[in-house]
């Protein structure tokens, strides 16, 4: 952090830079928003990782009626560890986290974030959290068993390790509030001068959106799940009907945070993927401003539409209408956006890329997952499709095709800006074949089967559903495969690929300025901003 | 490299961004209780009666005294940040420390109250207060984890302005930064407001 060697040597990556600390110490107590984003970086990966092969070992023991490789309590612990791992220690933190972290203030012209401390404090937290809710599984009494929901009033019924899962879930939402804290104060304060309000590109913008949704609607869920343990511990009754208390309201509070808290996942997605297209469209945005605009409708209206997962809960007809037509409201602002991106790509003269195929394959995914989700959005079909395959295979559109789909291109994308050296472009395109296509045999039956009414969560099934649940199996081991590949191929690359320079995507926005891996502080001068971020013809 | 950005660099300092940055976590606490007033509020709803009467019992006198001398300590908290600013040490210093004095009457008189209810069999997961029925159950839930909470907040505020009574009497904590006295005062007041919601809802609206 000394300024002395920063005089001397001109270019030293952020990487090699020399701290107070030594080793692995001068990673996890560095407070540079670069290595803080990278030590999310692994952490969110190794979390990915033990979160596929949970969801690999569920495709196994769904490859047969009956039991196969696990019992149905066997299941049940897994279903709920691979959506409260995924869910809370992969994708909430995700992309704000890891990109967020390492480009937002490069791309705004800062040389970190407004408070590195916090920025420092907000990793520990969510590693304390992850242990925490880890823990769950070590102790006696067994793996949580409720689904990643926590639904009352089993969560506070069953015998199992309940207590650490909802302590480490709160303890990573503050985690998750710091990090939007400091991002919404950053982008507030220390934008390079000239960078206005409408020259911000748009990956910070879904930032501060999500920022906004983070500190916003976080707490609420907060307070729900120490309600739980209140309930655990002290038999409260909040949610108990012996005691007065009433389930629905659990589920109702529940909502307010988790449905917005899809908003937080799906907007830095949708960020990096406006970063991706018009860097290898080399074409401008189209529509910059309705990106813009729509980014802030979504986070606002997300707000609104937590009821439609409870169409079949209870709730008043007045209620279900009024749910059911924000939510059809909300998909308006995202389908503007995948408008803005295929209009930006027409006429365009393409760079065919690992980065854009990964984007455009997202196109087509967000757009199936998007689409469903209107199924679901819609009071009739809903009641049908209500816990059925069909949502299971809905929200891995959304959340595994929409942000999974994204985060693999902007690692792609920002690989070399990251580690300075170049990955096997072709190896990275089998891999995304691979991916693609396992992802979508994993994932496409699984529509029909709940179409045809087999249930979510369910650890056997009958005769009928045999043929799509094994095509849905195979597609699981070719999405391994691909990811597999990719990995490798990543890992090569960042130890002995090729040096990559510092633009080799031909990008318009500040980041690709400044050195590959950056300085430590980033900038040798604060830029001044005299043009749009896509300023490409 | 030019001095100018190194110094911004190592010196970073905004204490607007501070500022702004307090105020945000500040609206976080707010709708963590709001939740628990959404709880509140729909179960006063469904059990009008039983509300009513298990308010009764709580003792309005002590709880008006902890309002007074809660909003006594967030007025010498204010002038606390003043002081500083007229770069007076002693009065700085006079100032929290009878704020904090008065965070600990607060919490004294939270547990001579909490300890009659326990006293009286009112507390969750007694046999009493499941005679007494649904309503009483939940209104004494609600009442325990409410003001629970606050008072969990209450130590916090606690240890922070100790915090900053240290760095004001080392001088670490001058009229030149004074940003990490007025966030400490943001949050006592944040604490101060959340317990002027309390205080009718549970001991008022009777």
């Amino acid at each position: 952090m000394s300024n002395h060697e920063s005089e001397t040597t001109t270019h030293v990556s952020f990487r090699e830079e020399k701290g107070k600390y030594k080793g692995i110490f001068a990673w996890i107590f560095s407070t540079d928003h670069k290595r803080i984003g990278l030590l999310y970086l692994y952490a969110i990966v190794t979390f990915f990782l033990v979160g596929v092969s949970l969801g690999a070992a569920m495709k196994l023991e769904l490859i047969a009626p009956g039991k196969t490789i696990m019992n149905p309590e066997a299941y049940n612990a897994i279903f709920t560890l691979h959506g409260v791992i995924m869910i809370f220690l992969v994708v909430v933190p995700g992309l704000p986290a890891v990109f967020g972290n390492f480009f937002l203030p490069i791309m705004i012209g800062a040389k970190d974030v407004a408070f590195p401390k916090l920025n420092l404090m907000s990793w520990w937290v969510y590693i304390a959290g992850a242990i925490i809710a880890l823990s769950a599984l070590f102790m006696g009494g067994g793996p949580p068993d409720t689904g990643w929901t926590f639904y009352a009033p089993y969560s506070f019924k069953t015998n199992t390790n309940m207590l650490p899962a909802v302590i480490g879930a709160f303890v990573l939402g503050f985690s998750s509030i710091l990090t939007g804290i400091n991002f919404i104060v950053t982008i507030h304060r220390m934008r390079a001068p000239g960078m206005t309000w409408f020259r911000l590109p748009l990956f910070p913008w879904t930032l501060y959106g999500t920022a906004w949704i983070q500190i916003l609607a976080t707490p609420i869920v907060g307070i729900t799940l120490l309600m739980i343990v209140g309930e655990r511990l002290f038999h409260i009754g909040f949610f108990d009907p012996a005691l007065g208390g009433d389930p629905i309201l659990y589920q109702h509070l529940f909502w307010i945070y988790s449905h917005p808290a899809v908003y937080i996942m799906i907007l830095p997605a949708m960020g990096a993927i406006s970063e991706i297209i018009p860097t290898f469209a080399n074409k401008s945005i189209f529509g910059y401003k309705a990106i813009v605009i729509s980014t802030l409708a979504i986070a606002f209206v997300g707000y609104f539409v937590w009821g439609h997962h409870m169409f079949t809960s209870g709730m008043s007809g007045t209620a279900l209408y009024t749910f059911s037509f924000l939510t059809f409201l909300v998909a308006i602002p995202s389908a503007i956006k995948v408008f803005n991106w295929v209009g930006t790509l027409h006429k365009a003269s393409i760079q065919l890329e690992p980065p854009f195929f990964w984007a455009a394959s997202f196109l087509f995914v967000f757009m199936i997952g998007g689409l469903s989700g209107l199924a679901l959005g819609a009071l009739a079909t809903n009641v049908h499709l209500h816990d059925t395959a069909f949502v299971v295979a809905h929200f891995h559109f959304i959340v595994f095709g929409g942000v999974g789909f994204a985060f693999m291109g902007a690692i792609h994308y920002w690989f070399p800006k990251i580690w300075g050296r170049m990955y096997n472009t072709r190896v990275a395109t089998t891999g995304w074949i691979l991916f693609f296509i396992g992802f979508t045999t994993l994932y496409l039956p699984m529509f029909f089967l709940g179409i045809d009414g087999m249930p979510r969560r369910y650890y056997d099934y009958v005769d009928r559903f045999h043929g799509p649940n094994i095509i849905s199996t195979v597609g699981s081991w070719v999405l391994i495969t691909g990811l597999i590949i990719i990995l490798v191929n990543l890992i090569k690359g960042a130890k002995s690929g090729p040096k990559a320079g510092k633009n080799p995507w031909g990008g318009r926005t500040l980041e690709w300025e400044v050195d590959s891996p950056p300085t430590l502080e980033n900038f040798e001068e604060i830029p001044v901003i005299e043009r749009s971020p896509y300023d490409y013809r | 490299m030019s001095q100018t950005i190194a110094l911004s660099h190592d010196i970073h300092r905004d204490d607007e961004g501070s500022k702004i940055g307090m105020w945000l976590f500040i609206f976080t606490e707010l709708l963590l209780f709001a939740g628990l007033f959404i709880v509140y509020g729909v179960y006063r709803y469904l059990n009008p009666v039983a509300f009513h009467l298990a308010a009764e019992e709580l003792s309005v006198t002590v709880g008006t005294v902890n309002t007074i001398i809660l909003l006594v300590s967030s007025a010498c908290m204010a002038m606390a940040s003043s002081a500083i600013r007229m770069r007076k040490k002693g009065m700085t210093m006079l100032m929290l420390a009878t704020t904090l004095f008065i965070a600990f009457m607060f919490m004294v008189n939270k547990y001579f109250e909490w300890e009659g209810k326990f006293h009286h069999g009112l507390f969750p997961g007694s046999e009493d207060l499941l005679k007494l029925g649904q309503g009483d159950t939940l209104f004494y839930g609600l009442y325990f984890f409410m003001t629970g909470l606050h008072a969990l907040h209450i130590i916090v505020g606690i240890v922070l302005i100790t915090i900053v009574s240290v760095k004001v009497n080392n001088n670490k904590l001058t009229a030149e930064n004074p940003v990490l006295l007025d966030n400490a005062g943001l949050y006592w007041h944040l604490v101060d407001l959340i317990w002027i919601f309390l205080f009718p809802l549970f001991y008022l609206i009777a």
